[in-house]
């Protein structure tokens, strides 16, 4: 038979896929690099705006009024600088993975916010596993089940979920499961003298995920509908229909990985409002992580600390951004590298 | 004897919508014989393609449902079988190809996982040998560089290979009706002519019966033998390629093969079109459909719907002016 008027493209084997995941990986990374300093700039700028500086609270609160040892103190700290000099030091230091020092924690920031890292990475990693599984099988199911009580079910919870403040959220849940029923634990991390255990650490872990998930699971249940409504008009379903695929068949093989694609989208565009929400959630439930240390370090105005969590938290959405990237690539054969 | 493959009688289906019940099929008959091709020919909106999927049993419900008639494939009337019994059929015994073949096709998925698919439903193939079957249905379809394509996604082949790992997929259960709706107008001309050549091959070689759906004449005239014409739901013709196109019957044919470009015809020629357009099906005239649009209109015509009859053998047309000449 005659070939088409069309040069063949080759196909991308599983083997030309893994290069091109890695190229695209080569190249998100090197964009990351102006990415980084600009926030590294903004961030600076932000933070000499605010009002005071970190050393009038510690004077302050170290009841230190002696101008001599002020001076010092600021030479020390080399706030005599220009504002530009600072910034240009403090990008320097960051490239030697010098965040500065925290004179509350009295170690340097870096390892303030290493300590606090691994509760809150815990806790955004749980959520975002709740919410993209509820909100993914709640988004199926109502699709499924068009304009039905399923459907009605989903549509009002996922109201309640997208509308309630999560720190409300999260003291109801306490009230609700903690104080009247008794059933888990109203914050931290582990028990008093606990040993920290995974068991632990998990049954701490369920009502905090709930509180920062279910807005989340909320979101990812409504587009999840309707995506998977779309996906269903499409022609590619009438030919697997017609190939004599049950509707759960052609639901699941067909429908679901279609539909999955602006789920996968959205996920990467909030990865920094999770961080943000965490910030909330860990001060409701005292939760030992980046979050309460940046609500802690605002309120003493520990700048140095405040800088750093924003760097550094930028570093992880991006993070999450490249992984989002890759994950659509997965999914979707058509991505080529932009 | 050996019941027909595909033999639909008095075929009616209605689309429930909120601005009343529109007969979108509307009493159609038609047998197609095995190794035979029948077209359905008509303008957008004639009720062509809710025929096919009719016959398919695939109507989108809501708002379509099919509300009377038989479709009888091998001689078992299949509508009034359940959903279960249809999953079986579907894919087996009756395949189907449609108009755009790039959005037929899963973008997500390998041509290979989708010809696997229907083969791993209604064979007991197991999946080793359903890649093999897959890779050979493929070579069958004359796909360029079969074993590499197996491989590839939709978005890497052009609409021509589509359309033909389609047709695998269609014919990889050897049915016994293949329904083709449109399936080369999405395709270039000289595209179309590679598919056309390969269904009626494959057709041949399996001795399919074929309902080839198409507003193109030209292609008709290419791969039909009968030809049944459609106008707002209803059959207005059915004869032998060679008699509709000789001597058509129905003012309606007659202006459809008017409308269409001949070879070699003068340019300065104009092309004669059909004034108006289909009514609306939920505002059909009380007489006969195509009377408002009919250059052969008589009183009677706009009081009386024409019932179909047969001024030869092989033939039948609805239409009073017709049946008076």
């Amino acid at each position: 038979m005659a070939g088409e008027l069309v040069s063949p493209t080759p196909a991308l084997r599983g083997s030309a896929r893994r290069a091109a995941a890695l190229k695209l990986l080569r190249r998100r990374l090197i964009q990351a690099v102006p990415l980084m300093l600009g926030v590294v700039v903004i961030n600076f700028c932000l933070i000499q705006m605010a009002p005071g500086s970190f050393l009038e609270l510690m004077t302050a609160e170290n009841q230190v009024s002696d101008p001599a040892t002020v001076a010092l103190l600021r030479k020390t700290y080399g706030l005599d600088d220009p504002v530009w000099m600072q910034l240009l030091k403090y990008i320097w230091a960051l490239l030697h993975f010098d965040f500065g020092f925290s004179y509350r924690q009295n170690m340097p920031v870096i390892q303030a916010i290493w300590i606090h890292l691994p509760a809150t990475i815990l806790l955004m990693v749980s959520s975002i596993a709740l919410a993209v599984t509820i909100g993914v099988a709640a988004g199926v199911v109502a699709s499924m089940k068009v304009r039905t009580f399923w459907d009605s079910l989903v549509s009002v919870a996922a109201m309640f979920f997208y509308a309630a403040p999560s720190f409300w959220l999260g003291i109801m849940l306490i009230v609700l499961f903690s104080v009247k029923l008794g059933w888990l634990p109203v914050g931290g991390m582990m028990k008093i003298g606990g040993n920290g255990g995974v068991l632990e650490i998990l049954h701490h872990l369920i009502l905090p995920t709930l509180a920062l998930g279910l807005f989340y699971a909320a979101i990812y249940a409504r587009v999840m509908r309707s995506s998977m409504l779309e996906v269903a008009q499409l022609d590619f379903v009438r030919t697997a229909r017609a190939k004599g695929l049950s509707r759960n068949q052609v639901t699941i093989h067909h429908v679901l990985r279609n539909a999955l694609l602006p789920v996968v989208t959205i996920l990467g565009v909030q990865m920094g409002t999770v961080l943000a929400g965490s910030v909330v959630i860990e001060s409701v439930f005292s939760w030992p992580g980046v979050g309460s240390l940046l609500f802690d370090s605002v309120s003493s105005r520990n700048y140095p600390v405040v800088l750093g969590i924003m760097v550094l938290g930028s570093l992880v959405v991006i993070a999450a951004n490249i992984a989002v990237d890759l994950i659509y690539m997965w999914l979707d054969p058509r991505i080529e590298i932009r | 004897m050996k019941p027909l493959p595909l033999e639909v009688r008095d075929l009616r289906t209605t689309l429930f919508t909120r601005r009343g019940e529109m007969k979108a099929v509307d009493g159609l008959s038609l047998t197609v014989g095995p190794g035979e091709t029948v077209a359905i020919v008509g303008e957008s909106g004639c009720g062509k393609s809710l025929s096919a999927l009719s016959i398919m049993r695939l109507l989108p419900d809501p708002p379509a449902r099919i509300v009377g008639g038989q479709v009888k494939l091998n001689g078992r009337d299949i509508v009034p079988l359940p959903e279960e019994t249809m999953l079986g059929i579907r894919g087996k015994e009756i395949g189907m190809i449609f108009q755009d073949p790039i959005s037929s096709l899963n973008p997500v998925a390998t041509v290979e996982k989708q010809i696997v698919e229907v083969l791993m439903t209604h064979t007991e193939l197991g999946r080793g040998q359903a890649r093999v079957r897959a890779h050979e249905l493929l070579e069958l379809v004359g796909m360029p560089d079969a074993a590499r394509r197996l491989d590839a996604y939709p978005h890497q082949l052009s609409g021509g290979m589509c359309q033909r790992v389609v047709i695998a997929m269609a014919i990889a259960c050897s049915p016994s009706v293949l329904i083709a709706d449109e399936p080369t107008t999405a395709l270039d001309v000289t595209v179309q002519a590679q598919v056309l050549a390969l269904l009626k091959k494959l057709q041949a070689d399996a001795g399919m019966a074929m309902i080839f759906i198409t507003h193109d004449l030209g292609v008709v005239a290419e791969t039909a033998d009968r030809v049944v014409v459609m106008y707002a739901g209803r059959k207005v013709e059915e004869a032998s390629v060679d008699d509709l196109f000789d001597n058509p019957l129905h003012p309606y044919t007659v202006g459809l093969i008017g409308a269409t470009p001949t070879p070699g015809a003068e340019r300065a020629e104009r092309l004669a079109d059909i004034p108006g357009m289909v009514p609306p099906l939920n505002a059909l005239p009380q007489g006969c459909a195509f009377a408002p649009r009919c250059k052969r209109v008589m009183d009677r015509c706009l009081a009386e719907r024409p019932a179909l009859t047969a001024p030869g053998p092989g033939r039948l047309v609805a239409c009073f002016a017709a049946e008076g000449s």
